[in-house]
């Protein structure tokens, strides 16, 4: 859920950051990006920033991974699943 | 000029992947997301009308500010109709209908009520009001409540006296549970992940979740280049029999998320039971102030009782968001519930199922070219 | 109980019980503005010519026509625009895209106590220069103060009197399949500049109203093109409402196509901000065109000839089917219904 939209940090004075926008510049509160510097580019949501973005991928145009299950995946167990139990989780 | 649109060649590759894994499945294969931004990016961009015809992307209990229930706006209406009180609230809370009314219809009858972008508005206007009590309407899910947490410990540092948060925060795990626990009824093929809760919760946060119901749970963004590549991953692992947890959002989701948030979050709240509207309650799927912050708490500093709660009767949210009905299916569509008039969270979201299907006009679904056909039901 | 009796309301209506008050999206121009219409004013007022809900209505066997507008913007001035600049603006257009040349307006101020002189100086100006890039005249005017509180610093409202020009066939009613969409520019910046400026104070943005008065740009486009089959501008209830209304009234499916929608970075960005769709938002200085097909060469030529148009392209057509939808050909290949807006703009944070 939630509308969040990346854009660049301009300027940080302690929590306070104001972020660019293309073209629309937005004062935000940083402390959940502390270690966040002017440069950098931030997800902002209903006015602060809630990660800092690998910059490479915040630009560039999505191009597709090949292997779409690349990096970042965690298998489960292969096997078909057994009897659920009560509350529908598997025994 | 206009185009957040898809590089032509990645979208064409993407289509053809989607097709050639749905082709494969010979079956119908039913995902579901549960999340509204996802909801409305998929309505946007016309998602379901390029999926292959075996494939369904259901709206799940995505939309925290929907499935608010009726007796949580009821508090909010009761609050803001008090004289000498002024409800901050998120756009998005204006026309949640309570058992009688909206925020927008007690706006439209003399009470105070001001739009907030940031939590931290409904501060800053406490600070220059010293005059009234301020509330501000806390919804959202795990991507929202760390900046109501913020607000209440910015209060405090700033010694407002006059400011409290009327809390429903949502946690969206539980009522993923809550949907699988319902093995007989309950089928989807997979899960679409909510890309920003999973910014802040972590990719990790859904390993029991395939652990313990082996369905898949692949993390997406939110463009529809991002919303096709999650939906053939999806298809592929359901093709594979295979249940697997992936992140397809890792420029801004890591495995154990923002800690940063999480210790913003989890230091002002804890978890506790809600009710969701269509769902009914949830056990630990909302979050409650910590008794150290409880002269924040708006409940505690108007000493409200939180009122009984009923499901409208007739309404089938329940089972359209768990998608076991389409929206023609339920009397009230169309009806006594209309995007003008919601009952319930399907069609209090602008992009929910039934306010999509209505959109539509019966004359055509969401899914094909082809005009309905007449069926009895 | 078959679909197709379930779905027997008038769906697309604003179906429901009545509100008991006036609320904000009353006003937005949008769905619940046309339920309020419908609700109080044409039971008791309609007449054939009001029943139509056109932005100006004809008399003197249509030689004649009259538009008025009543301008209650917050704040009074905001990046690119004023209250006086959109007061002349709005209601010059309206006369323009009925085919009418606008002659003269008449302006009703109410003011509220305590606004500031230089305000009103200020505000005076703007309906001065805006009047003579439309080379209209106020001919005549009214003044009213309230108390303090009150009318937000200041109301307008401008009331225009028009002439058809000869050789204009506007009739919504010859549009055809295979006809085809225009609009001179980008959309949704005056919205999002006046939401901002309202709104968020606090964000510094390159967005600037678009306000302006079109009839310039409508007279080269009409003496080019004489027979521009329908045109109307997209201000409350943006774009969609436009295209929306116009399937609605003409009983056609309208295509729209999203890739060739002309919004700007900015524009995009700031919508994408506060959750919203750039189709719903309010323009004041963009007008949708309807003409053959063998006539879009010559209209665009003629509209990118004007400083107004430069930006001028296609963005649809009227299709095939008989439904009265508004479709939008999204740009990954799909397809989704456009509905004219609920009425208030809200920014979302979900």
């Amino acid at each position: 859920m939630c509308l969040a939209v990346p854009a660049q940090l301009v300027e940080k004075h302690g929590q306070c950051g104001v972020v660019d926008l293309h073209g629309n510049r937005l004062p935000i509160n940083t402390v959940m990006t502390p270690d966040a510097l002017p440069g950098d580019w931030l997800l902002i949501h209903a006015g602060f920033s809630i990660e800092q973005l690998d910059p490479q991928q915040a630009t560039e145009t999505w191009s597709l991974i090949h292997d779409l299950r690349d990096a970042d995946v965690q298998s489960a167990q292969l096997e078909p699943p057994s009897r659920p139990a009560a509350d529908g989780s598997k025994q | 000029m206009k185009s957040i649109a898809a590089d032509k060649q990645n979208l064409d590759a993407l289509m053809a992947r989607l097709g050639t894994a749905a082709r494969r499945a010979s079956r119908r294969l039913a995902f579901m997301e549960v999340c509204g931004t996802h909801t409305t990016s998929a309505f946007r961009c016309g998602l379901q009308s390029v999926l292959p015809e075996n494939v369904r992307l259901i709206s799940g209990p995505g939309c925290p500010v929907c499935v608010t229930s009726q007796a949580d706006i009821d508090e909010l209406i009761g609050l803001a109709s008090k004289q000498a009180v002024v409800l901050c609230t998120y756009g998005d809370m204006l026309r949640v209908p309570g058992r009688s009314g909206s925020l927008e219809k007690i706006r439209s009858q003399g009470g105070r009520i001001e739009v907030v972008y940031s939590s931290l508005d409904a501060v800053a206007l406490a600070q220059r009001e010293p005059a009234h009590q301020v509330v501000f309407a806390a919804v959202g899910f795990e991507t929202t409540a760390p900046s109501t947490a913020a607000a209440v410990y910015q209060a405090r540092e700033s010694g407002v006296k006059n400011f409290s948060v009327l809390a429903s925060h949502k946690r969206i795990i539980p009522a993923m549970r809550a949907l699988l626990a319902d093995r007989e009824n309950f089928k989807v093929d997979g899960f679409l992940c909510p890309g920003h809760v999973s910014v802040v919760i972590g990719s990790n946060a859904y390993l029991p979740i395939v652990r313990d119901y082996s369905v898949s749970c692949v993390i997406g963004g939110f463009e529809p280049t991002l919303l096709l590549s999650a939906l053939t991953c999806l298809c592929e692992l359901a093709v594979e029999n295979k249940a697997a947890l992936v992140n397809q959002y890792p420029q801004a989701v890591t495995p154990e998320g923002n800690r940063h948030a999480q210790s913003l979050l989890m230091g002002a709240f804890e978890p506790a039971d809600a009710r969701w509207r269509g769902m009914g309650a949830i056990p630990e799927s909302g979050y409650n102030l910590r008794t150290e912050f409880a002269k924040y708490d708006a409940r505690i500093r108007f000493g409200l009782i939180t009122p009984e709660e009923r499901e409208p009767k007739g309404c089938l949210c329940g089972q359209v968001i768990s998608g076991k009905v389409e929206p023609p299916t339920c009397s009230l569509f169309g009806r006594a519930c209309t995007p003008v008039n919601p009952i319930g969270p399907c069609m209090v979201s602008s992009e929910g199922t039934c306010a999509a299907w209505f959109k539509y006009k019966g004359r055509l679904s969401p899914y094909s070219e082809t005009p309905l056909q007449e069926t009895a039901v | 109980m078959s679909i197709k009796e379930t779905l027997s309301v008038p769906l697309g209506s604003t179906s429901g019980p009545r509100l008991s008050r006036v609320v904000l999206a009353h006003g937005g121009g949008g769905q619940l503005t046309d339920a309020l219409l419908r609700e109080a004013v044409l039971p008791r007022l309609g007449n054939p010519m009001l029943n139509e809900l056109l932005d100006a209505g004809f008399a003197a066997d249509g030689q004649y026509a009259i538009t008025i507008d009543g301008y209650v913007v917050q704040p009074l001035f905001f990046p690119g625009g004023d209250i006086g600049r959109l007061a002349i603006s709005g209601t010059v257009n309206d006369l323009a895209v009925c085919g009418c040349r606008p002659v003269g307006i008449a302006m009703a101020l109410i003011l509220a106590e305590g606004l500031e002189r230089r305000t009103l100086d200020r505000v005076m100006e703007s309906v001065s220069i805006t009047a003579k890039e439309a080379d209209v005249s106020v001919i005549t005017g009214d003044t009213k103060v309230v108390g303090r509180g009150h009318a937000d610093g200041m109301y307008l409202t401008t009331a225009g009197i028009g002439i058809r020009r000869q050789g204009t066939r506007l009739n919504a009613g010859d549009i055809a399949s295979g006809d085809v969409l225009l609009i001179n520019g980008p959309i949704g910046e005056h919205g999002l500049a006046v939401m901002l400026a309202r709104e968020m104070p606090e964000v510094d943005s390159v967005l600037q109203s678009d306000a302006a008065p079109l009839n310039g740009l409508i007279d080269t486009l009409l003496n080019a093109v004489p027979s521009v089959l329908f045109m109307r501008d997209a201000t409350r209830s943006g774009l969609a409402g436009v295209a929306a209304d116009l399937a609605a009234k003409t009983q056609r499916q309208i295509i729209l196509d999203e890739e060739h929608i002309p919004v700007r970075t900015e524009a995009l960005h700031a919508a994408e901000m506060l959750g919203l769709d750039p189709l719903d938002i309010a323009n004041e200085g963009k007008v949708v065109v309807v003409v053959r097909k063998g006539d879009v060469h010559a209209a665009l030529k003629a509209m990118r000839s004007h400083p107004l148009g430069r930006d001028a392209c296609e963005i649809g057509r009227v299709g095939e089917a008989r439904d009265g939808l508004c479709v939008l050909n999204t740009a990954i290949g799909g397809r989704r219904i456009v509905q004219k807006p609920y009425g208030e703009q809200l920014p979302r944070i979900c």
